[in-house]
Protein backbone atom coordinates (compact mmCIF):
# COMPACT_ATOMS: atom_id res chain seq x y z
CA UNK A 1 0.00 0.00 0.00
CA UNK A 2 1.63 3.41 -1.18
CA UNK A 3 1.69 5.43 2.02
CA UNK A 4 -0.29 9.03 1.80
CA UNK A 5 2.53 12.22 2.71
CA UNK A 6 2.20 13.81 6.10
CA UNK A 7 -0.01 16.47 4.16
CA UNK A 8 -2.23 14.46 3.07
CA UNK A 9 -2.54 12.78 6.15
CA UNK A 10 -3.34 15.79 7.75
CA UNK A 11 -5.84 17.13 4.95
CA UNK A 12 -7.91 14.20 5.15
CA UNK A 13 -8.16 14.27 8.91
CA UNK A 14 -9.32 17.75 9.19
CA UNK A 15 -11.49 17.99 6.24
CA UNK A 16 -11.77 15.38 3.57
CA UNK A 17 -12.77 12.46 6.04
CA UNK A 18 -13.37 14.64 8.98
CA UNK A 19 -14.57 11.93 11.49
CA UNK A 20 -17.78 14.06 12.51
CA UNK A 21 -18.27 15.27 9.47
CA UNK A 22 -17.89 12.93 6.49
CA UNK A 23 -17.60 9.58 8.57
CA UNK A 24 -20.52 10.92 10.80
CA UNK A 25 -18.23 8.65 13.49
CA UNK A 26 -18.48 9.13 17.25
CA UNK A 27 -21.68 11.25 17.08
CA UNK A 28 -23.07 10.15 20.60
CA UNK A 29 -20.64 11.87 22.51
CA UNK A 30 -20.60 14.13 19.61
CA UNK A 31 -24.48 15.27 20.61
CA UNK A 32 -24.56 14.70 23.87
CA UNK A 33 -21.93 16.82 25.42
CA UNK A 34 -21.89 19.84 23.11
CA UNK A 35 -23.97 21.97 25.61
CA UNK A 36 -21.23 24.26 25.57
CA UNK A 37 -17.47 25.14 24.49
CA UNK A 38 -15.69 23.76 27.33
CA UNK A 39 -17.25 20.53 27.78
CA UNK A 40 -17.12 19.98 24.17
CA UNK A 41 -13.45 20.79 24.43
CA UNK A 42 -12.96 18.73 27.30
CA UNK A 43 -13.97 15.52 25.73
CA UNK A 44 -11.96 16.45 22.30
CA UNK A 45 -8.72 16.72 23.70
CA UNK A 46 -9.80 13.30 26.27
CA UNK A 47 -10.24 11.60 23.02
CA UNK A 48 -7.19 13.49 21.42
CA UNK A 49 -5.31 11.51 24.02
CA UNK A 50 -6.68 8.46 23.43
CA UNK A 51 -6.86 8.28 19.65
CA UNK A 52 -3.00 9.35 19.28
CA UNK A 53 -1.95 6.52 21.62
CA UNK A 54 -3.99 4.09 20.84
CA UNK A 55 -2.41 4.68 16.88
CA UNK A 56 1.02 4.80 17.89
CA UNK A 57 0.37 1.27 19.86
CA UNK A 58 -1.27 -0.25 17.20
CA UNK A 59 1.19 0.99 14.90
CA UNK A 60 3.91 -0.71 16.57
CA UNK A 61 2.35 -4.35 17.30
CA UNK A 62 0.86 -3.99 13.59
CA UNK A 63 3.42 -6.89 12.46
CA UNK A 64 2.55 -9.12 15.60
CA UNK A 65 -0.74 -9.33 16.16
CA UNK A 66 -2.72 -12.10 13.82
CA UNK A 67 -5.54 -10.62 11.72
CA UNK A 68 -8.00 -13.32 13.16
CA UNK A 69 -7.48 -11.45 17.14
CA UNK A 70 -6.67 -7.75 15.83
CA UNK A 71 -9.82 -6.54 16.91
CA UNK A 72 -9.77 -7.51 20.45
CA UNK A 73 -6.02 -6.56 20.74
CA UNK A 74 -7.16 -2.67 19.32
CA UNK A 75 -10.21 -2.51 21.82
CA UNK A 76 -8.18 -3.64 25.07
CA UNK A 77 -4.87 -1.18 23.78
CA UNK A 78 -8.18 1.46 23.30
CA UNK A 79 -9.66 0.46 26.56
CA UNK A 80 -6.02 1.24 28.65
CA UNK A 81 -5.69 4.58 26.60
CA UNK A 82 -9.15 5.70 28.10
CA UNK A 83 -8.52 4.49 31.15
CA UNK A 84 -5.57 6.17 31.35
CA UNK A 85 -7.21 9.91 30.47
CA UNK A 86 -10.08 9.09 32.78
CA UNK A 87 -7.54 9.31 35.42
CA UNK A 88 -5.91 11.96 34.48
CA UNK A 89 -8.97 13.74 34.23
CA UNK A 90 -9.79 13.19 37.71
CA UNK A 91 -6.13 14.02 38.94
CA UNK A 92 -6.12 17.52 37.19
CA UNK A 93 -9.79 18.64 36.12
CA UNK A 94 -11.84 17.10 38.59
CA UNK A 95 -14.71 19.06 38.33
CA UNK A 96 -15.28 18.73 34.18
CA UNK A 97 -14.49 14.97 34.42
CA UNK A 98 -18.01 15.24 36.72
CA UNK A 99 -19.67 17.20 34.13
CA UNK A 100 -18.90 15.01 31.32
CA UNK A 101 -19.44 11.61 33.09
CA UNK A 102 -20.09 8.73 31.47
CA UNK A 103 -18.97 9.68 28.60
CA UNK A 104 -15.28 9.71 29.40
CA UNK A 105 -15.17 5.57 29.78
CA UNK A 106 -18.02 5.37 26.32
CA UNK A 107 -14.46 7.02 24.45
CA UNK A 108 -13.70 3.43 24.37
CA UNK A 109 -16.98 2.57 22.27
CA UNK A 110 -16.18 5.75 20.15
CA UNK A 111 -15.57 4.10 16.51
CA UNK A 112 -13.69 6.97 14.98
CA UNK A 113 -11.32 5.71 17.46
CA UNK A 114 -11.21 1.84 16.50
CA UNK A 115 -11.82 2.51 13.32
CA UNK A 116 -8.63 4.39 12.70
CA UNK A 117 -6.87 1.58 13.99
CA UNK A 118 -8.38 -0.50 11.72
CA UNK A 119 -8.01 1.08 8.39
CA UNK A 120 -5.01 3.43 8.97
CA UNK A 121 -2.58 1.89 12.07
CA UNK A 122 -2.48 -1.32 11.93
CA UNK A 123 -1.29 -0.09 8.03
CA UNK A 124 0.95 1.96 8.61
CA UNK A 125 4.80 2.73 10.16
CA UNK A 126 4.41 4.71 13.30
CA UNK A 127 5.08 8.43 12.84
CA UNK A 128 2.09 8.46 9.36
CA UNK A 129 0.20 6.60 12.11
CA UNK A 130 0.38 9.34 14.74
CA UNK A 131 -0.02 12.35 12.59
CA UNK A 132 -2.94 10.54 11.68
CA UNK A 133 -4.05 10.25 14.92
CA UNK A 134 -3.01 13.68 15.94
CA UNK A 135 -4.95 15.32 12.67
CA UNK A 136 -8.61 12.81 13.02
CA UNK A 137 -8.99 13.85 16.69
CA UNK A 138 -7.76 17.77 15.84
CA UNK A 139 -10.77 17.39 13.03
CA UNK A 140 -12.81 16.08 15.20
CA UNK A 141 -12.69 18.38 18.36
CA UNK A 142 -12.56 21.26 15.78
CA UNK A 143 -16.18 19.91 15.33
CA UNK A 144 -16.98 19.44 18.60
CA UNK A 145 -16.24 22.79 19.81
CA UNK A 146 -17.96 24.57 17.05
CA UNK A 147 -21.11 22.86 17.66
CA UNK A 148 -20.68 23.66 21.40
CA UNK A 149 -20.29 27.04 20.66
CA UNK A 150 -23.21 27.43 18.25
CA UNK A 151 -25.30 25.55 21.15
CA UNK A 152 -24.16 27.97 24.12
CA UNK A 153 -24.50 30.98 22.02
CA UNK A 154 -28.06 29.80 20.80
CA UNK A 155 -29.03 28.34 23.93
CA UNK A 156 -27.90 30.50 27.12
CA UNK A 157 -26.64 33.77 25.17
CA UNK A 158 -23.21 33.42 26.17
CA UNK A 159 -20.05 31.74 25.12
CA UNK A 160 -17.09 30.20 26.79
CA UNK A 161 -18.83 29.92 30.71
CA UNK A 162 -17.60 27.95 33.02
CA UNK A 163 -13.90 27.25 31.19
CA UNK A 164 -11.67 27.38 34.54
CA UNK A 165 -13.48 23.96 34.63
CA UNK A 166 -10.48 23.37 31.93
CA UNK A 167 -8.03 26.52 32.22
CA UNK A 168 -7.79 27.07 36.48
CA UNK A 169 -9.47 29.62 38.25
CA UNK A 170 -8.56 32.14 35.73
CA UNK A 171 -10.59 31.08 33.03
CA UNK A 172 -13.18 32.42 35.13
CA UNK A 173 -13.71 35.19 33.59
CA UNK A 174 -13.33 34.26 30.27
CA UNK A 175 -17.68 34.07 29.82
CA UNK A 176 -18.64 36.73 27.65
CA UNK A 177 -22.30 37.42 27.67
CA UNK A 178 -23.60 38.04 24.10
CA UNK A 179 -27.21 38.74 25.15
CA UNK A 180 -28.52 40.60 28.27
CA UNK A 181 -31.87 39.49 29.54
CA UNK A 182 -31.58 35.85 27.38
CA UNK A 183 -34.43 33.41 27.48
CA UNK A 184 -32.95 30.26 27.05
CA UNK A 185 -33.21 28.39 24.23
CA UNK A 186 -34.05 24.90 25.68
CA UNK A 187 -34.36 23.46 21.92
CA UNK A 188 -30.71 24.18 21.43
CA UNK A 189 -29.48 23.13 24.47
CA UNK A 190 -31.30 19.70 24.44
CA UNK A 191 -30.32 16.79 21.78
CA UNK A 192 -32.36 17.96 18.91
CA UNK A 193 -30.49 20.94 18.95
CA UNK A 194 -27.31 19.19 18.03
CA UNK A 195 -28.82 16.90 15.76
CA UNK A 196 -29.87 19.91 13.99
CA UNK A 197 -26.68 22.14 14.30
CA UNK A 198 -24.96 19.21 13.25
CA UNK A 199 -26.90 19.14 9.68
CA UNK A 200 -26.26 22.48 9.29
CA UNK A 201 -22.04 21.93 9.87
CA UNK A 202 -22.44 19.25 7.09
CA UNK A 203 -24.01 21.28 4.71
CA UNK A 204 -22.24 24.07 5.23
CA UNK A 205 -19.35 21.34 4.56
CA UNK A 206 -20.84 20.26 1.61
CA UNK A 207 -21.31 23.79 0.12
CA UNK A 208 -17.66 24.94 0.52
CA UNK A 209 -16.29 21.40 -1.59
CA UNK A 210 -19.10 22.39 -3.73
CA UNK A 211 -17.85 25.84 -4.52
CA UNK A 212 -13.94 24.51 -4.46
CA UNK A 213 -15.00 21.79 -7.09
CA UNK A 214 -17.08 24.09 -9.22
CA UNK A 215 -13.86 26.70 -9.07
CA UNK A 216 -11.09 23.83 -9.77
CA UNK A 217 -13.95 23.19 -12.57
CA UNK A 218 -13.41 26.81 -13.83
CA UNK A 219 -9.73 26.81 -14.02
CA UNK A 220 -9.24 23.79 -16.28
CA UNK A 221 -8.19 24.81 -19.79
CA UNK A 222 -11.24 23.71 -22.08
CA UNK A 223 -10.19 21.48 -24.64
CA UNK A 224 -10.93 23.00 -27.67
CA UNK A 225 -14.07 21.35 -30.01
CA UNK A 226 -12.59 20.33 -33.42
CA UNK A 227 -9.20 21.04 -32.16
CA UNK A 228 -6.15 19.73 -33.85
CA UNK A 229 -5.15 16.06 -32.70
CA UNK A 230 -1.89 14.94 -33.57
CA UNK A 231 -1.78 11.73 -35.47
CA UNK A 232 0.34 8.79 -33.66
CA UNK A 233 -0.82 6.00 -35.50
CA UNK A 234 -0.38 4.88 -39.14
CA UNK A 235 1.61 5.90 -42.14
CA UNK A 236 1.92 10.44 -42.35
CA UNK A 237 1.77 10.90 -45.53
CA UNK B 1 -70.54 21.82 -35.07
CA UNK B 2 -73.30 21.36 -32.43
CA UNK B 3 -72.01 17.66 -30.62
CA UNK B 4 -68.53 18.43 -29.83
CA UNK B 5 -66.78 15.41 -28.04
CA UNK B 6 -64.87 16.00 -25.33
CA UNK B 7 -63.31 13.01 -23.32
CA UNK B 8 -63.52 12.23 -19.62
CA UNK B 9 -62.98 14.08 -16.78
CA UNK B 10 -66.00 15.79 -17.19
CA UNK B 11 -66.95 16.86 -14.00
CA UNK B 12 -64.14 19.47 -13.06
CA UNK B 13 -62.85 20.19 -9.52
CA UNK B 14 -62.94 24.13 -9.40
CA UNK B 15 -60.83 24.14 -6.05
CA UNK B 16 -57.08 25.93 -6.92
CA UNK B 17 -54.50 25.73 -4.06
CA UNK B 18 -55.05 29.00 -3.63
CA UNK B 19 -58.61 28.77 -3.37
CA UNK B 20 -58.28 25.71 -0.03
CA UNK B 21 -56.12 27.20 1.73
CA UNK B 22 -57.93 30.95 1.67
CA UNK B 23 -61.11 28.97 2.23
CA UNK B 24 -59.55 27.27 5.58
CA UNK B 25 -57.70 30.73 6.42
CA UNK B 26 -61.45 32.27 6.19
CA UNK B 27 -63.12 29.07 8.42
CA UNK B 28 -61.02 29.99 11.13
CA UNK B 29 -62.26 33.38 11.01
CA UNK B 30 -65.31 32.66 13.95
CA UNK B 31 -63.07 30.83 16.07
CA UNK B 32 -60.84 34.31 16.03
CA UNK B 33 -63.66 36.49 16.51
CA UNK B 34 -64.65 34.26 19.76
CA UNK B 35 -60.70 34.03 21.13
CA UNK B 36 -60.68 37.88 20.57
CA UNK B 37 -64.28 38.56 22.36
CA UNK B 38 -63.22 35.66 25.60
CA UNK B 39 -59.45 36.88 25.51
CA UNK B 40 -58.93 40.13 24.42
CA UNK B 41 -56.66 41.81 21.61
CA UNK B 42 -53.89 39.44 21.83
CA UNK B 43 -54.72 36.75 19.74
CA UNK B 44 -55.54 38.90 17.38
CA UNK B 45 -52.12 40.74 17.26
CA UNK B 46 -50.78 37.13 17.21
CA UNK B 47 -52.14 36.31 14.03
CA UNK B 48 -51.54 39.37 12.13
CA UNK B 49 -47.89 39.01 13.63
CA UNK B 50 -47.35 35.48 12.48
CA UNK B 51 -49.17 35.23 9.08
CA UNK B 52 -46.85 38.48 8.10
CA UNK B 53 -43.60 36.72 9.68
CA UNK B 54 -44.91 33.65 7.88
CA UNK B 55 -44.86 35.38 4.47
CA UNK B 56 -41.72 37.30 5.10
CA UNK B 57 -40.05 34.18 5.74
CA UNK B 58 -41.08 32.46 2.55
CA UNK B 59 -40.12 34.85 0.30
CA UNK B 60 -36.90 34.95 1.79
CA UNK B 61 -36.27 31.43 1.72
CA UNK B 62 -37.88 31.25 -1.48
CA UNK B 63 -35.16 33.72 -2.67
CA UNK B 64 -32.43 32.23 -1.41
CA UNK B 65 -33.86 29.05 -2.54
CA UNK B 66 -34.05 30.45 -6.42
CA UNK B 67 -37.45 29.62 -6.61
CA UNK B 68 -39.95 31.95 -8.03
CA UNK B 69 -41.02 33.99 -4.98
CA UNK B 70 -44.48 35.16 -6.27
CA UNK B 71 -45.51 31.97 -7.62
CA UNK B 72 -45.30 30.00 -4.00
CA UNK B 73 -46.39 33.18 -2.31
CA UNK B 74 -49.71 33.37 -4.45
CA UNK B 75 -50.76 30.14 -2.86
CA UNK B 76 -51.38 31.19 0.49
CA UNK B 77 -50.61 28.57 2.45
CA UNK B 78 -47.74 30.69 4.31
CA UNK B 79 -50.58 32.60 5.22
CA UNK B 80 -52.33 29.55 6.85
CA UNK B 81 -49.11 28.40 8.74
CA UNK B 82 -48.65 32.47 9.80
CA UNK B 83 -52.33 32.00 11.21
CA UNK B 84 -52.45 28.46 12.67
CA UNK B 85 -49.51 29.02 14.30
CA UNK B 86 -50.95 32.35 15.48
CA UNK B 87 -53.97 30.91 16.68
CA UNK B 88 -52.28 28.23 18.41
CA UNK B 89 -49.78 30.80 20.37
CA UNK B 90 -51.23 31.76 24.16
CA UNK B 91 -52.10 35.02 23.50
CA UNK B 92 -50.11 37.10 25.35
CA UNK B 93 -47.44 35.21 24.29
CA UNK B 94 -44.13 37.82 23.56
CA UNK B 95 -43.23 38.67 19.78
CA UNK B 96 -40.22 37.10 19.67
CA UNK B 97 -41.59 33.40 20.46
CA UNK B 98 -44.27 34.09 17.29
CA UNK B 99 -40.96 35.15 14.65
CA UNK B 100 -39.25 32.04 16.27
CA UNK B 101 -42.33 29.94 16.04
CA UNK B 102 -42.99 30.82 12.49
CA UNK B 103 -39.42 31.08 10.91
CA UNK B 104 -38.66 27.50 12.30
CA UNK B 105 -41.93 26.34 10.85
CA UNK B 106 -41.42 27.52 7.44
CA UNK B 107 -37.64 27.12 6.96
CA UNK B 108 -36.77 24.18 8.74
CA UNK B 109 -40.43 22.14 8.76
CA UNK B 110 -41.56 23.26 5.11
CA UNK B 111 -38.45 24.51 3.05
CA UNK B 112 -35.90 22.73 3.28
CA UNK B 113 -37.60 20.00 2.87
CA UNK B 114 -38.56 21.11 -0.02
CA UNK B 115 -41.37 23.78 0.34
CA UNK B 116 -44.95 23.05 -0.31
CA UNK B 117 -46.09 19.71 -0.54
CA UNK B 118 -42.73 18.04 0.60
CA UNK B 119 -42.82 18.61 3.87
CA UNK B 120 -43.36 15.34 6.23
CA UNK B 121 -44.89 17.31 9.32
CA UNK B 122 -47.16 19.86 9.71
CA UNK B 123 -45.02 22.63 9.96
CA UNK B 124 -47.45 24.76 12.02
CA UNK B 125 -47.01 22.09 14.68
CA UNK B 126 -43.51 21.88 14.34
CA UNK B 127 -43.13 25.62 14.77
CA UNK B 128 -45.36 25.41 18.20
CA UNK B 129 -43.91 22.34 19.32
CA UNK B 130 -40.50 24.30 19.14
CA UNK B 131 -41.07 26.90 20.96
CA UNK B 132 -43.28 24.98 23.36
CA UNK B 133 -40.84 22.76 24.94
CA UNK B 134 -37.96 25.91 24.79
CA UNK B 135 -39.88 28.41 26.70
CA UNK B 136 -42.02 26.49 29.15
CA UNK B 137 -42.07 29.42 31.25
CA UNK B 138 -43.28 31.87 28.39
CA UNK B 139 -45.97 29.25 26.51
CA UNK B 140 -47.46 27.25 29.69
CA UNK B 141 -47.97 30.69 32.11
CA UNK B 142 -49.02 33.38 29.88
CA UNK B 143 -52.50 32.11 28.62
CA UNK B 144 -54.82 34.82 28.76
CA UNK B 145 -57.94 34.33 31.25
CA UNK B 146 -60.96 34.35 29.73
CA UNK B 147 -63.80 37.00 30.31
CA UNK B 148 -66.39 34.88 31.47
CA UNK B 149 -63.95 33.61 34.15
CA UNK B 150 -64.71 37.06 35.77
CA UNK B 151 -61.28 38.41 34.85
CA UNK B 152 -60.84 41.78 33.19
CA UNK B 153 -59.67 41.21 29.99
CA UNK B 154 -56.44 42.44 28.41
CA UNK B 155 -57.30 45.74 26.52
CA UNK B 156 -55.41 47.27 22.93
CA UNK B 157 -53.02 49.17 24.68
CA UNK B 158 -52.13 46.28 27.08
CA UNK B 159 -51.60 43.53 24.80
CA UNK B 160 -49.49 45.39 22.94
CA UNK B 161 -47.38 46.33 25.78
CA UNK B 162 -47.20 42.45 27.04
CA UNK B 163 -46.24 41.48 23.49
CA UNK B 164 -44.24 44.22 21.89
CA UNK B 165 -42.80 45.51 25.06
CA UNK B 166 -42.35 43.14 27.45
CA UNK B 167 -44.85 44.22 29.94
CA UNK B 168 -45.90 41.79 32.66
CA UNK B 169 -48.70 39.70 31.84
CA UNK B 170 -49.55 38.06 35.10
CA UNK B 171 -52.72 40.50 35.73
CA UNK B 172 -54.31 38.64 32.75
CA UNK B 173 -52.98 35.02 32.51
CA UNK B 174 -53.48 31.96 34.49
CA UNK B 175 -53.73 28.42 33.87
CA UNK B 176 -56.34 27.12 31.77
CA UNK B 177 -59.85 24.77 32.73
CA UNK B 178 -58.03 21.58 31.09
CA UNK B 179 -55.03 22.42 33.31
CA UNK B 180 -56.45 23.10 36.19
CA UNK B 181 -59.32 20.63 36.29
CA UNK B 182 -55.99 18.00 35.50
CA UNK B 183 -54.24 19.31 38.80
CA UNK B 184 -57.00 19.88 41.58
CA UNK B 185 -59.33 16.74 40.63
CA UNK B 186 -56.52 14.90 42.33
CA UNK B 187 -57.30 15.57 45.92
CA UNK B 188 -60.33 16.95 45.30
CA UNK B 189 -63.95 16.21 43.64
CA UNK B 190 -65.50 17.50 40.81
CA UNK B 191 -68.06 19.81 42.16
CA UNK B 192 -65.40 21.30 44.02
CA UNK B 193 -63.09 21.87 41.49
CA UNK B 194 -65.95 23.74 39.29
CA UNK B 195 -65.80 26.25 42.37
CA UNK B 196 -62.39 27.32 41.14
CA UNK B 197 -61.97 30.44 39.92
CA UNK B 198 -61.04 28.98 36.46
CA UNK B 199 -64.25 27.39 35.80
CA UNK B 200 -66.36 30.01 37.89
CA UNK B 201 -69.67 27.45 37.67
CA UNK B 202 -68.91 26.95 33.93
CA UNK B 203 -67.53 23.00 33.07
CA UNK B 204 -65.24 25.14 30.32
CA UNK B 205 -64.50 28.44 31.55
CA UNK B 206 -65.62 29.88 28.14
CA UNK B 207 -63.66 28.07 26.25
CA UNK B 208 -66.75 25.71 25.03
CA UNK B 209 -67.75 29.12 22.50
CA UNK B 210 -63.96 29.04 21.13
CA UNK B 211 -64.26 25.20 19.97
CA UNK B 212 -67.98 25.38 19.13
CA UNK B 213 -66.87 28.46 16.76
CA UNK B 214 -63.94 26.18 15.38
CA UNK B 215 -66.33 23.42 14.96
CA UNK B 216 -68.49 26.14 12.72
CA UNK B 217 -65.59 26.62 11.08
CA UNK B 218 -65.15 22.84 10.12
CA UNK B 219 -68.28 21.90 8.59
CA UNK B 220 -67.63 25.03 6.44
CA UNK B 221 -64.88 22.77 5.28
CA UNK B 222 -66.63 19.47 4.77
CA UNK B 223 -69.51 21.60 3.44
CA UNK B 224 -67.13 23.07 0.45
CA UNK B 225 -65.33 19.54 0.40
CA UNK B 226 -62.28 20.76 1.41
CA UNK B 227 -62.09 18.22 4.02
CA UNK B 228 -63.13 14.60 4.16
CA UNK B 229 -65.38 13.80 7.43
CA UNK B 230 -62.91 10.95 8.50
CA UNK B 231 -60.23 12.78 10.07
CA UNK B 232 -62.20 14.51 12.50
CA UNK B 233 -64.64 12.22 13.09
CA UNK B 234 -62.16 9.42 13.93
CA UNK B 235 -60.19 11.81 16.31
CA UNK B 236 -63.20 13.18 18.25
CA UNK B 237 -64.81 9.44 18.54
CA UNK B 238 -60.64 7.99 19.58
CA UNK B 239 -60.78 11.04 22.33
CA UNK B 240 -64.19 10.89 23.43
CA UNK B 241 -64.14 6.89 23.40
CA UNK B 242 -60.93 7.21 25.68
CA UNK B 243 -62.24 9.65 28.13
CA UNK B 244 -65.64 7.75 28.05
CA UNK B 245 -64.02 4.10 28.91
CA UNK B 246 -61.44 5.54 31.00
CA UNK B 247 -62.29 8.44 32.30
CA UNK B 248 -65.78 7.54 33.22
CA UNK B 249 -65.61 8.73 36.66
CA UNK B 250 -65.10 13.11 36.11
CA UNK B 251 -64.14 12.91 40.14
CA UNK B 252 -60.80 11.23 39.11
CA UNK B 253 -60.32 11.86 35.56
CA UNK B 254 -61.02 14.87 33.49
CA UNK B 255 -64.45 14.57 32.05
CA UNK B 256 -65.28 13.69 28.14
CA UNK B 257 -66.87 17.57 27.82
CA UNK B 258 -64.01 18.87 29.14
CA UNK B 259 -61.73 17.03 26.81
CA UNK B 260 -64.09 18.08 23.72
CA UNK B 261 -64.83 21.65 24.29
CA UNK B 262 -62.01 23.01 25.65
CA UNK B 263 -58.02 23.26 24.68
CA UNK B 264 -57.25 22.87 21.04
CA UNK B 265 -59.70 19.71 20.30
CA UNK B 266 -61.55 21.40 17.58
CA UNK B 267 -59.08 23.33 15.74
CA UNK B 268 -56.65 20.38 15.81
CA UNK B 269 -59.28 17.67 14.20
CA UNK B 270 -60.99 20.33 11.96
CA UNK B 271 -58.18 22.91 10.72
CA UNK B 272 -54.22 20.95 11.98
CA UNK B 273 -55.16 16.84 11.67
CA UNK B 274 -56.31 17.58 7.92
CA UNK B 275 -53.39 19.07 6.41
CA UNK B 276 -53.43 17.58 3.16
CA UNK B 277 -49.64 16.96 2.64
CA UNK B 278 -49.16 15.56 6.14
CA UNK B 279 -51.95 13.58 6.72
CA UNK B 280 -53.44 10.30 5.90
CA UNK B 281 -54.71 10.12 2.78
CA UNK B 282 -56.70 6.67 1.46
CA UNK B 283 -59.92 6.42 3.33
CA UNK B 284 -59.56 3.96 5.71
CA UNK B 285 -55.37 5.38 6.70
CA UNK B 286 -57.85 8.59 7.24
CA UNK B 287 -59.97 7.18 9.98
CA UNK B 288 -56.61 5.37 11.73
CA UNK B 289 -54.63 8.22 11.66
CA UNK B 290 -57.32 10.46 13.27
CA UNK B 291 -58.02 7.85 15.92
CA UNK B 292 -54.57 7.47 16.32
CA UNK B 293 -54.61 11.26 17.12
CA UNK B 294 -57.47 11.10 19.24
CA UNK B 295 -56.04 8.42 21.40
CA UNK B 296 -52.33 9.95 21.70
CA UNK B 297 -54.41 13.22 22.52
CA UNK B 298 -56.20 11.42 25.38
CA UNK B 299 -53.07 9.51 26.68
CA UNK B 300 -50.95 12.71 26.42
CA UNK B 301 -53.43 15.28 28.29
CA UNK B 302 -53.91 12.84 31.16
CA UNK B 303 -50.56 10.92 31.66
CA UNK B 304 -48.21 14.21 30.04
CA UNK B 305 -47.14 16.45 32.14
CA UNK B 306 -48.28 19.41 28.97
CA UNK B 307 -51.92 20.10 29.41
CA UNK B 308 -52.90 20.36 26.24
CA UNK B 309 -51.22 17.86 23.59
CA UNK B 310 -53.20 18.42 19.88
CA UNK B 311 -49.13 19.85 18.71
CA UNK B 312 -47.55 16.59 19.95
CA UNK B 313 -50.31 14.02 18.80
CA UNK B 314 -50.32 15.37 15.20
CA UNK B 315 -46.79 14.70 14.67
CA UNK B 316 -46.64 11.83 16.13
CA UNK B 317 -49.50 10.84 13.88
CA UNK B 318 -47.34 12.32 10.71
CA UNK B 319 -44.42 9.81 11.04
CA UNK B 320 -47.20 7.06 10.78
CA UNK B 321 -48.86 8.38 7.97
CA UNK B 322 -46.38 7.07 5.12
CA UNK B 323 -46.58 3.47 6.73
CA UNK B 324 -50.63 3.68 7.18
CA UNK B 325 -51.39 4.65 3.53
CA UNK B 326 -49.18 1.92 2.56
CA UNK B 327 -51.06 -1.02 4.15
CA UNK B 328 -54.58 0.98 3.31
CA UNK B 329 -54.35 1.02 -0.52
CA UNK B 330 -57.40 0.73 -1.51
CA UNK B 331 -57.98 -1.95 -4.37
CA UNK B 332 -57.69 -0.40 -8.07
CA UNK B 333 -60.58 -0.75 -10.42
CA UNK B 334 -59.60 -4.08 -12.61
CA UNK B 335 -57.58 -5.44 -9.90
CA UNK B 336 -58.61 -8.55 -8.15
CA UNK B 337 -57.04 -7.27 -5.07
CA UNK B 338 -55.22 -4.08 -3.25
CA UNK B 339 -51.58 -3.56 -3.81
CA UNK B 340 -50.65 -3.45 -0.61
CA UNK B 341 -47.83 -3.19 1.53
CA UNK B 342 -44.12 -2.09 1.22
CA UNK B 343 -42.69 -2.48 -1.69
CA UNK B 344 -39.53 -4.73 -1.76
CA UNK B 345 -36.87 -3.27 -4.40
CA UNK B 346 -36.53 -4.89 -7.09
CA UNK B 347 -33.65 -7.40 -7.55
CA UNK B 348 -31.07 -5.83 -10.15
Amino acid sequence: MATKSLRDISLDGLWNNNPALVQLLGLCPLLAVTGSVVNALGLGLATMMVLIGSNFSVSLIRNHVPDAVRLPAFVMIIASFTTVAELVMQAFTYELYQVLGIFIPLIVTNCAILGRADAFACKNPILPSIVDGFMMALGFTAVLVVLGAMREILGQGVIFSNMQLLFGADAAHWKIELFSDYPDFLFAILPPGAFMAMGLLIAVKNIIDGRIKAAAEAAKVPTEVGGKRVRVTGKIG
Amino acid sequence: MALMTLSSPHAHGNNSTQKVMLTVTLATLPGLAVMTALFGFGTLINVVLAALFAIATEALILRIRQRPVMFFLKDNSALLTGVLIGLALPPLAPWWITLVATAFAIIFAKQLYGGMGNNPFNPAMIGYALVLISFPLQMTTNWALSSQMGASVAGLGDALSVIFAGGSADAFSGATPLDTYKHLISNKTATEVLTDTTFNGWLNGGWEWVNLAFLAGGLVLLWRRIITWHIPVAMLAGLSLCSLILGWDADMYTPASLHLLSGATMLGAFFIATDPVSAATTPLGKLIYGAGIGILLYIIRTWGSYPDAVAFAVLLMNFAAPFIDAYTQPRTYGHAKANRGLKKPEAK
